[in-house]
């Protein structure tokens, strides 16, 4: 093959991304590699620029400069490899179809023009929906679903892709813990596959028992690596900002971090900007 | 008019034929629109059609159809681009994006109008006829032009159904998908300016809003599924229009557009009463459903727990007790439960005094209230 590869050993590279909203900054000047086959955690308080920086990586963003890499190809070429769950929030859940429909979707980029999605992809959709435990809900109205339950159908619709790569964003928020733990080891099973998770994370009580790999930024990278190599008193102070001054050492994380979920800034900021008001 | 003259009427063998063609294209239309959330869309750019139809009359001359329709088209796209622009460009949401286009394209289009008529052009007469529509104006070679323009959209809306669905429920995940999502977005807005133009001629720029969302927001109530919402809002369409344009040949020289919106209006307000699962009537039935089948809960379980009490399954509870107890009459819900068998009605024996109506669980009786008391985490205390 005489193609050019950049970073093939990478199943992510992100080189110098910046993105801009309005003539500000909202990723400043990000490097960030994930090696395949990691659970990876994003996190950081909100306006951080968490979402904006999968959705600049998948294109839905546009970015001032810098440029990515998925398993050494640019997006464009890798697309197929690469799974997306966008937040639940985004969608109307009162559009007229199934469960087992919204996760044919994940198949129309596959099915090209014109072919309409048949047997063979409700089965796969039906697979799909079964990995998530969603298979007795396929011909329920996605209105009628709970909202683990809409997250799951979301969850499947990335499966369908059998992709190699997945972006999720934020798959926990506002689901009960049973679906949390579902969701969990469906990406755990992912990971154990050497498939790579990427997931918008915002509860750092759990980031370091779910993920394995870890970015943390405040609209610049604060630090990346191994979890517990970034899990630290001074990375959190300095990502968070004066509300973990609480902080003196890592062993003393996890009351004050606790603290700190309950400070949760509740002025909303770039990332409630894309959100659809329900 | 007798039926036989009236169904061989020329004129109103046009007319219908348009209005239920109009019908079927807006209500397949509009159900992307509506599902967008850009029902205003379709206001926008019949409104935004009148400067267009106006500056079509002046470049020809006269009144003359396919210029007419042009700048209909031309005027309705472009507003819809300026709206784009304005919430790409600035702060503004779309409802004031499409308010503000809204506006100024049908003052433009006012002044025009106005001053088309103070030329004293002879063939101007008429023009006006565009606010309102006029429908018995419509000719046979009107009616082609809208075939023609209903049929491309029609085969627009098959061949990328698959993608115009995807893009309406999640436009983000659709550019993951490698769908060209601009594009596709701004197909369907073009085709919603070409349904506004096929109906300017019948229902006029000012009502022609309503073809395009009602017929989508009436199927919605009753449909499940994009491709059910789909037709039953082509069909809501065509019978609205159909049954519109009938009305008016019946009536003394009633307007047909306003007719038609009018139909289609009461399509509209029969789903939002009636639509199961979604009707406002449906909902009043169904929370009577819920609070009787509480009451009889309520009755059933009291019976079983005066039963425990007394540690006998046969105990003969009087009416009064239970009703005492519930702080309500319990008769009605007494004669269902009896009438489900799962109480039973017994006289006690004549010397014992008091109340001769007492009520026993039978054993249905007795499983159903064990049931009822599982459900709500209290377990049976028999």
């Amino acid at each position: 093959m005489s193609e050019q590869l950049h970073e093939p050993d990478l199943a992510l590279h992100v080189e110098d991304l910046t993105v801009s909203y309005h003539g500000k900054p909202v990723l400043w000047d990000i490097d960030f590699d994930v090696p395949p086959g990691v659970m990876a955690a994003i996190v950081g308080p909100n306006g951080a620029g968490k979402s904006t920086l999968i959705k600049s990586i998948l294109g839905l963003v546009p970015s001032v400069a810098g440029h990515v890499t998925l398993h050494g190809r640019p997006y464009r070429q890798a697309r197929r490899r690469v799974g997306y769950v966008p937040q639940r929030s985004t969608v109307d859940w009162d559009f007229p179809t199934t469960a087992q429909d919204v996760v044919g979707m994940g198949l129309y980029g596959r099915l090209g023009w014109l072919r309409r999605p048949g047997r063979r992809e409700r089965h796969e959709a039906m697979q799909a929906l079964e990995m998530v435990g969603m298979d007795g809900f396929a011909d329920r109205q996605i209105s009628q679903l709970s909202g683990g339950q809409q997250q799951r159908v979301f969850l499947a619709r990335a499966l369908v892709q059998k992709a190699d790569v997945y972006f999720l964003d934020e798959p926990m928020a506002g689901v009960d813990a049973t679906t949390e733990r579902a969701i969990v080891d469906i990406l755990r099973r992912l990971r154990d596959q050497g498939k790579t998770v990427i997931v918008v994370h915002h509860d750092l009580q759990t980031v370091r028992s779910y993920f394995d790999w870890m970015l943390m930024l405040n609209v610049r990278v604060i630090a990346q690596g191994p979890v517990n190599d970034v899990y630290t008193a001074d990375n959190l102070r300095r990502a968070y900002g004066g509300q973990i001054a609480l902080l003196d050492d890592v062993t003393g994380v996890i009351p004050a971090e606790r603290e700190l979920a309950g400070q949760r800034p509740e002025t909303r900021t770039q990332e409630s900007r894309e959100e659809v008001p329900r | 008019m007798s039926l036989n003259a009236l169904l061989g009427d020329y004129t109103l063998q046009n007319v219908v034929m348009g209005a239920a063609m109009l019908g079927l294209v807006s209500g397949v239309l509009g159900c992307f629109a509506v599902l967008r959330k850009q029902s205003l869309l379709g206001d926008t750019l019949s409104h935004a059609a009148l400067p267009g139809v106006c500056l079509g009359f002046i470049i020809a001359g006269g009144r003359e159809m396919g210029s007419i329709l042009a700048g209909a088209l031309f005027t309705g796209s472009l507003a819809a681009l300026v709206m784009l622009l304005l919430t790409r460009m600035s702060r503004l949401k779309t409802d004031a994006a499409l308010g503000i286009s809204l506006s100024v394209f049908f003052a433009i289009g006012v002044v025009l109008l106005t001053y088309i008529q103070g030329t004293g052009n002879a063939s101007q007469g008429g023009l006006d006829a565009f606010l309102f529509g006029q429908a018995a104006a419509t000719l046979r070679s009107d009616l082609w032009i809208m075939a023609g323009v209903s049929g491309v959209a029609l085969v627009l809306v098959g061949g990328l159904w698959k993608e115009f669905k995807l893009v309406s429920f999640d436009a983000e995940f659709a550019a993951t998908q490698g769908l060209p999502v601009t594009l596709l977005e701004a197909l369907m807005t073009v085709m919603i300016a070409l349904a506004v133009v096929v109906g300017l001629q019948m229902v006029g720029v000012v009502l022609m809003a309503a073809m395009v969302i009602a017929p989508a927001v009436a199927a919605r109530q009753w449909a499940n599924k994009l491709e059910t919402m789909v037709m039953l809002s082509a069909l809501f369409g065509i019978v609205g229009g159909v049954t519109g344009a009938l009305i008016s040949a019946l009536g003394p020289g009633l307007a047909t557009g306003p007719l038609i919106i009018l139909s289609l209006s009461s399509v509209v307000l029969v789903s939002l009463l009636f639509a199961p699962h979604r009707g406002f009537v449906w909902e009043i039935l169904k929370l009577q459903r819920d609070r009787r089948q509480l009451r009889h809960q309520r009755v059933l379980t009291t019976l079983y727990q005066l039963a425990s009490h007394h540690a006998d399954r046969q105990y003969r509870s009087e009416k009064r007790m239970v009703d005492a107890y519930l702080g309500t009459d319990s008769r009605r819900a007494l004669e269902r439960l009896t009438a489900r068998g799962l109480i039973t009605q017994q006289t006690p024996p004549s010397h014992e005094p008091g109340d001769h109506k007492r009520w026993v669980l039978t054993p249905e009786g007795c499983r159903e209230a064990e049931r009822i008391l599982d459900d709500l985490g209290r377990g049976g205390r028999a």
